[in-house]
């Protein structure tokens, strides 16, 4: 048996982005042993990638906003098969979280009068997005690193896990292999939060980087959780297309926040042709109209770029499909045509969009001031999660946590721009302290030898000979097969194909083999991914065929209409004992009456 | 479709050589781009780290033709594709293997540094006020993505190796930015001519043109901080004052 090193923690947090430290802070706070283990070096988590901002309603920009309002976009914006309370939750916690940030050091763009100032984005009401220029995931990130690093929480970089160990019915720690050195490391712990972020990497076109193999998903799939919401995959409508290298780099949202507008091959405005019954009322009619309320006008209405991401990034595949597509494949987002309107177009666009002037210069050749961007949808979020209590994060494993990406119910079928950063902080926070008080209430746990010996001898499979698959071309071919048959546009015919491909690979990914050896190995690594993959590629198209309508971000060509029936349910997918995967529904519960209210007030 | 070759540093622990790979070379891409391919392809094992693809993480940094710079930012059309890229790691830190460096050293660094401490909130609410001109001064140096290429080229760590007496232009700029931050109390002064030894920057501005988020390390948060450092202690005249203040207790 391979040798193992044994850390002992009351709390691990596996996932070091904005949820994983803001859940290793808190959970120290109580007062708690906390170890943080990161799959690659601290502050380098996908965070760092978050652009837009945070949304919180606290105000600052237009004072109608409150947390009605932000409770009633997001459901809105989630088709309303969002976990309610979360989003009540969010909504009334958001604003202290910030400012909580600011507190540990955060430099937010100001207001006139020295508040945080806020922007607009999709689906929001009011102007409600915490920002800096246009890289608020690195700020947020930074800030969490460097107040963390001074609470006594164990960090452990470069260390990925590859199950979590069970006592019973309860969770008891996280086997682990380092990077640097390969040697395995057993983590024995009272009670684990994952915040491992998405699975962004199961997809061919996509702005994930190669952390993001559904870990945590498929984690607590095999410890026994439950999966929720898995068709929900965020196509975010502005990733780059062009150079093809680049293809997938997301183009933030902030530059139709800023007054970006997206135009076909024509040169014509497309989104004014499909406003969603939902939004008419919110929704400007004219380009007049839409360009007063991104400069701060109060009495217009918010121009259509502005729609939630699963519908732009709908009439963005319409506009291709039907020929009036740009040159590489995608349509033209345009932010120089503010020129017409300012005069300081220029230095206004690089203050408030800095880091996407940097990336079309230096990567495509293009002046985002003078000339229009190329953009198509990319692989961005996935709503959906492991199933968790909205107070507590629990999921239905004892012991077993999970917040931000990887757990499921604040965003429903289709996530609001900027809810992702505040969520990492509300459910992160809560997740630390409810895995804090699970510790100090539970006893001692104890860890199976026989599990991590049997854990360990699997993932030395990929050194043995004859093990001749490539694990990269494995993994190219379910990216591949996941984007033509599980993507923005979907059918049960090819989803079915797609299942059976999953088998196909599966088959294929028991015979990857790593030449080398096990010191920092990507090939090994590449290959242990495989499974994660896997898991959540066939959780996701299983989930997909079983909801039999178009809602949010699934969107069936062969069931076009949303059907009120399918509202009252989400999907969950669990693993059987016989290891075969479940698709059950599971009934939404019945929303609070002031709740209720609170959506037919906000119209 | 194009060839290209590329001899990459392939080794452990300081020992080994440069491996010379051929591969096909389109449009656009950039030299992480090749190298992710070469490692896919036909080297499985080759080590490099790699996040965001988008020049917003650091992770990626390497010695490209000799030159420190992120491999995600650095397009094949701007080098000289007719001889062979050369791809290393930096030389500044101890080599793992391959294309990766223990970096660790920068976060035992950082710890160091004495933390963020604001003044009391200025709104009854908890909040703060604050100028945006106050503010873009120290989202400069907050734009930082801890690539580490500064560090690298720093002559003080890579050719004199002080790593144990010298914080290097990184942590210089992150004592700017809290030092400079409009809220923070803190005082790091002694820390910076003591522990940081700021004195040993000769201000050849190495680092400020290697950053690839455009910051202006030399001048803008190390020269201040050295102006601040010899104001409050090698300043005739407010040694004299110190004296005074002292002797006056």
């Amino acid at each position: 048996m391979a040798e193992h090193q044994t850390f002992e923690h009351d709390v691990i947090v596996i996932g070091a982005g904005g949820a994983g430290l803001r859940a290793a802070i808190e959970a120290s706070a109580a007062g708690v042993s906390v170890g943080l283990i990161c799959k690659s070096l601290l502050g380098k988590a996908h965070t760092v990638m978050a652009e837009g901002g945070m949304a919180a309603a606290i105000a600052n920009v237009d004072e109608r906003d409150n947390w009605k309002v932000h409770f009633s976009d997001t459901m809105r914006g989630g088709q309303y098969v969002n976990n309610w309370r979360m989003a009540e939750l969010h909504a009334k916690e958001a604003p202290d979280r910030v400012r909580e940030l600011e507190a540990w050091g955060a430099v937010f763009d100001r207001t006139k009068d020295g508040k945080i100032l806020q922007r607009n984005f999709g689906g929001h009401k009011y102007p409600r997005l915490a920002h800096v220029g246009d890289r608020t995931g690195l700020e947020m990130i930074r800030t969490l690193q460097d107040h963390g690093i001074h609470q006594g929480i164990d960090v452990h970089m470069e260390v990925t896990v590859i199950a979590l160990l069970k006592d019973g019915d309860r969770v008891s720690g996280a086997l682990a292999y380092e990077r640097e050195r390969g040697r395995f490391k057993v983590f024995k712990a009272k009670a684990v939060v994952l915040a491992t972020g998405g699975i962004g990497r199961a997809f061919k076109i996509s702005s994930n980087s190669w952390e993001y193999t559904g870990d945590g998903h498929s984690l607590a799939y095999h410890a026994g959780a439950e999966l929720q919401d898995m068709e929900f995959v965020q196509f975010h409508p502005t990733g780059m297309v062009y150079p093809p290298s680049v293809r997938g780099i997301l183009v933030t949202e902030g530059v139709r926040g800023e007054g970006g507008i997206l135009k076909n091959n024509q040169g014509k405005r497309f989104m004014f042709d499909d406003i969603p019954e939902l939004y008419k009322d919110q929704t400007a009619d004219n380009p007049e109209e839409g360009w007063k309320y991104t400069q701060g006008d109060k009495a217009s209405r918010r121009p259509p770029e502005l729609l939630t991401r699963d519908h732009v990034a709908r009439c963005i595949v319409r506009e291709i499909r039907e020929g009036r597509g740009s040159p590489n494949g995608g349509v033209f987002l345009d932010i120089a045509w503010i020129k017409e309107k300012r005069g300081d177009a220029e230095t206004h666009i690089k203050k408030k969009l800095p880091s996407m002037y940097h990336q079309f210069k230096e990567l495509a050749d293009i002046d985002i001031t003078k000339e229009p961007m190329e953009v198509g949808p990319t692989t961005h979020y996935v709503m959906g999660g492991i199933r968790v209590d909205a107070e507590s994060q629990m999921s239905t494993v004892a012991g077993l946590f999970a917040a931000g990406e990887c757990a499921v119910g604040l965003h429903g079928a289709n996530r609001l721009g900027g809810n992702s950063l505040s969520d990492l902080l509300v459910f992160g926070k809560r997740a630390g302290e409810h895995a804090a008080t699970f510790a100090k209430k539970h006893g001692e746990v104890t860890v199976d030898e026989g599990q991590i010996a049997s854990c360990t001898r699997a993932a030395l499979l990929p050194f043995e000979s004859g093990r001749t698959e490539n694990p990269y071309e494995i993994q190219a071919d379910l990216q591949e097969m996941m984007q033509d048959k599980v993507g923005i546009v979907r059918t049960e015919d090819e989803m079915l194909e797609a299942i059976s491909g999953v088998a196909e690979l599966r088959a294929r990914a028991e015979k990857a083999g790593a030449p080398g050896n096990i010191e920092y190995n990507p090939g090994w690594h590449t290959a242990l991914d495989l499974d994660n993959l896997l898991t959540v590629s066939e959780a996701i198209a299983r989930s997909a065929v079983e909801r039999k309508e178009s809602r949010g971000a699934q969107f069936r060509e062969d069931y076009p209409d949303k059907d009120p029936e399918m509202s009252k349910f989400n999907i969950v997918t669990r693993k059987l004992e016989d290891g075969s995967m479940e698709v059950v529904r599971r009934d939404i519960p019945e929303i609070t009456p002031e709740l209720s209210e609170i959506i037919k007030e906000m119209g | 479709m194009k060839k290209a070759k590329f001899k990459i540093w392939r080794g452990e622990r300081g020992e080994g050589d440069f491996v010379e790979y051929d591969t096909n070379i389109s449009e656009g891409m950039v030299v992480l781009d090749a190298v992710l391919q070469i490692q896919a392809e036909q080297a499985n094992d080759l080590a490099c780290r790699w996040n965001c693809k988008a020049g917003k993480c650091g992770s990626c940094s390497a010695e490209i033709n000799g030159m420190p710079k992120l491999m995600c930012m650095t397009r094949l059309n701007s080098l000289p594709m007719d001889e062979p890229v050369t791809v290393e790691p930096m030389r500044a830190f101890p080599s793992i293997r391959d294309l990766t460096t223990d970096v660790s050293w920068n976060y035992r660094v950082k710890e160091k540094i004495k933390p963020f401490a604001p003044r009391e909130p200025d709104a009854e609410d908890g909040t703060w006020r604050m100028d945006q001109k106050d503010v873009d001064r120290v989202q400069e140096f907050r734009k930082c993505i801890e690539c580490f290429l500064c560090q690298d080229v720093c002559h003080v760590l890579r050719d004199h190796h002080q790593h144990d007496d010298f914080i290097g232009p990184r942590f210089l700029v992150y004592t700017a930015a809290l030092e400079m931050h409009p809220l923070d109390t803190e005082d790091r002064l002694e820390a910076l001519k003591d522990e940081a030894n700021i004195g040993l920057c000769n201000i050849t501005k190495c680092c400020t043109k290697v950053c690839p988020e455009h910051i202006t390390i030399t001048d803008n948060a190390i020269i201040p901080l050295k102006e601040r450092v010899v104001d409050e202690y090698y300043d005739p005249v407010r040694k004299l004052l110190k004296i005074f203040r002292k002797k006056g207790k």
